[in-house]
């Protein structure tokens, strides 16, 4: 969202930029005798931006219930932005509340949310102070409801509070996201590798680790390695 | 007389001869004899290449005689990457890895990715008809043979080996369909965003018609072999034991969250690919035990088969792939001389009648189609639980980023739950009722 600002396209509809990175060039060509001009187009990686009520359905009463207790609860500036995108909802949620907005999405009669049935996280490296995204998707049975939690915290600063208190079910999703991300989750009971093995280095889903792999000979042509071959965009 | 010193048969002397004692047991008596009050705290390492695991999960086991007082999972020996290589690849290919994720449900890991990708791209509403029709028969069909596997294991591992030589026989009926639908009988890649890779074969409805008649049939020979079983319930009546609260805290879904009381089930409470068109029934159980969760899964194969049954008899003609050329994959395949091949139809119509077919050809084999930026994350009831895919794309060509929620994973945490204070044997038991397939717990 910084380094992009100065960046000339912006979608139509778009009201708020969530501009993660930016898509240079087209066809994959780079560096080679590029004649169509398509080379040196330069365009912004949006996501869906904030969205502004009424939201309409559900997401309205989940909304605000979600202020209601948390005002009650003495928690100010939890929610960054909801988007409301392709009927799911998501809450930004600033990385210092999460443990108070989790704990009222579940104890709270009006939203219930029962289960955390998944905690993942997704790398931009181009997103400043925001490379690593922490997403939890917590589900309601009594309600039926289903939402997604995204907090964001800077490459520099990998820590997070962890939510297996609240969620005890999160405790193998966190060390998952630990394992591929290299985000440190405070307050985890035994935040250690899952995946892979406990002396691997490196954290495989970010984004600068390589796929690795070799070119393969094939009928006298080589093949290269899956993450060097030609990449469209 | 003389008696010689020997460890393991003593003897003795009586008025009739020697009397030499052999009953005695090997030189146990000096092992038991272990001074008192010692610990006899036990760390036993089991899997992940121990046969009644499920494949490679290991279980670091702490025994106080033949009692658990802790268990750790530990996971890890099937990973593969899968989610990293998608980040490589199109759209349309990551199919093909997904598949191999639970390879037990290859068919749902492939609609769980489909359905979201398919909600990034916006055409939910555009799916026909007869592609989701196919869908709903050929998961329902996979979860008949997942099902049968996890008793046919679950059987193995308990010692009921009749229930696996019944389990894999009966699945393999259902893998022969899947063959004959999509030419591979596992990891099939058969549903594709926007529908599905190819129509049904001629053919296809009948066999499947004749398969449901005859899995009805064995199925009911495998429930009469177990359901009454005084050692088949003696070694899951009161195992394993989760109950509602538990399986709240751990995430639990899928047969071990029924087996609470609690009918939760996705095609019903958020249904897709049209699972509200189709009438069928939740079971559940309130014992919360292994044996609760077998019987569930009896039942809910009887359940498949009816809806498999609904889904023949809803079969209409039409396309089985979105109409947007954009985004269909292009190629159509046909049993050639050699058994496999392109349709000729097909190259007749790019190579000699249509440039722009030729161009679409190619652009959507090479590069592939854009999925516009943004993220979805659609759950589908999978044999065990709630599995889905969250996938964020930056409106490129290939994922940006696909994470799997896969029951298996979340549900093995409940191991620990399960089993501690039981007896060691239970813990085979307990495992088995979960039916983790390491593939998914791994990916």
């Amino acid at each position: 969202m910084t380094d992009s600002q100065d960046l000339p396209v912006v979608p139509n509809g778009v009201r708020e930029i969530d501009i993660v990175g930016v898509r240079k060039g087209a066809f994959g060509a780079a560096g080679s005798g590029d004649t169509s001009g398509f080379g040196g187009l330069v365009a912004p990686i949006v996501m869906p931006g904030a969205s502004i009520p009424p939201f309409g359905g559900w997401f309205d009463e989940v909304a605000e219930e979600i202020a209601l207790s948390l005002a009650d609860a003495n928690v100010t500036g939890a929610v960054e932005k909801i988007v409301i995108d392709r009927g799911e909802m998501t809450f930004y949620v600033h990385k210092d509340a999460l443990i108070a907005f989790v704990t009222e999405c579940r104890d709270e009669p009006a939203l219930r949310f029962e289960m955390c049935t998944s905690v993942s996280g997704v790398h931009f490296p181009h997103d400043l102070d925001r490379e690593l995204h922490v997403v939890y998707s917590l589900m309601s049975i009594t309600h039926n409801r289903r939402i997604r939690i995204e907090v964001t915290t800077a490459d520099s600063d990998r820590h997070m509070p962890s939510i297996v208190s609240v969620y005890p079910s999160a405790d193998w999703h966190e060390r998952e996201t630990w394992d591929f991300f290299g985000i440190i989750f405070d307050g985890h009971p035994a935040l250690t590798r899952i995946e892979m093995p406990d002396d691997w280095v490196g954290h495989p889903q970010r984004k600068d680790y390589p796929l690795g792999g070799i070119p393969v000979d094939y009928k006298g042509g080589t093949i290269p390695a899956p993450d060097k071959r030609r990449s469209y965009n | 007389m003389t008696t010689t010193a020997d460890p393991f048969s003593g003897s003795y002397d009586t008025t009739e001869g020697t009397i030499y004692n052999l009953g005695g047991g090997g030189d146990w008596d000096t092992i038991t004899a272990a001074p008192e009050g010692e610990n006899e705290r036990i760390v036993v390492n089991m899997g992940p290449q121990h046969p009644s695991t499920h494949g490679v999960l290991r279980m670091v086991l702490e025994l106080e005689g033949e009692t658990v007082t802790e268990v750790r999972c530990g996971i890890g020996f099937l990973h593969t990457g899968i989610e990293k290589n998608m980040e490589y690849r199109t759209w349309v290919q990551g199919v093909t890895y997904v598949t191999r994720m639970d390879y037990l449900a290859p068919m749902f890991n492939e609609a769980a990715y489909c359905l979201s990708v398919e909600r990034l791209l916006g055409i939910e509403d555009q799916i026909p008809e007869r592609a989701n029709v196919i869908r709903v028969m050929m998961m329902e069909l996979n979860r008949v043979s997942s099902h049968l596997v996890a008793l046919a294991t679950g059987g193995m591992e308990l010692g009921a080996l009749t229930a696996m030589i019944f389990g894999f026989r009966e699945r393999e009926l259902v893998l022969d369909i899947f063959e004959m639908v999509s030419g591979l009988r596992m990891n099939s890649a058969y549903i594709r965003p926007g529908g599905v890779a190819q129509d049904l074969p001629v053919g296809a409805e009948e066999k499947i018609r004749e398969t449901v008649v005859l899995l009805r049939k064995r199925l009911k020979d495998t429930a009469d072999l177990l359901v009454d079983n005084a050692i088949w319930m003696g070694r899951t009546v009161g195992v394993g034991y989760l109950d509602l609260t538990g399986c709240m805290a751990l995430g639990i879904t899928g047969p071990i969250l029924r087996s609470t009381g609690l009918p939760h089930d996705l095609r019903k409470s958020a249904p897709y690919c049209g699972y509200e068109n189709y009438e069928f029934n939740v079971p559940t159980q309130t014992t919360s035990d292994a044996y609760g969760r077998f019987l569930i899964r009896i039942a809910e194969m009887k359940e498949s088969l009816n809806i498999v049954d609904q889904c023949l008899d809803r079969l209409k003609p039409g396309p089985v792939m979105v109409a947007d050329k954009k985004i269909a994959w292009p190629s159509q395949l046909s049993i050639g001389g050699d058994g496999q091949g392109n349709s000729p139809e097909h190259i007749k119509h790019i190579m000699s009648e249509s440039m722009e077919a030729l161009i679409h050809h190619f652009k959507l084999v090479t590069e592939g189609f854009s999925v516009p930026a943004g993220q979805a994350y659609v759950p589908i009831e999978s044999p065990r639980g709630e599995l889905g895919a969250h996938v964020v794309s930056t409106g490129g060509t290939r994922p940006y980023r696909v994470h799997f929620r896969d029951p298996s994973f979340n549900n093995l945490q409940a191991v620990a739950a399960m089993s501690e204070g039981s007896m060691i044997a239970d813990v085979i038991a307990a495992v088995a009722s979960i039916d983790p397939v390491m593939g998914g717990v791994d990916r």
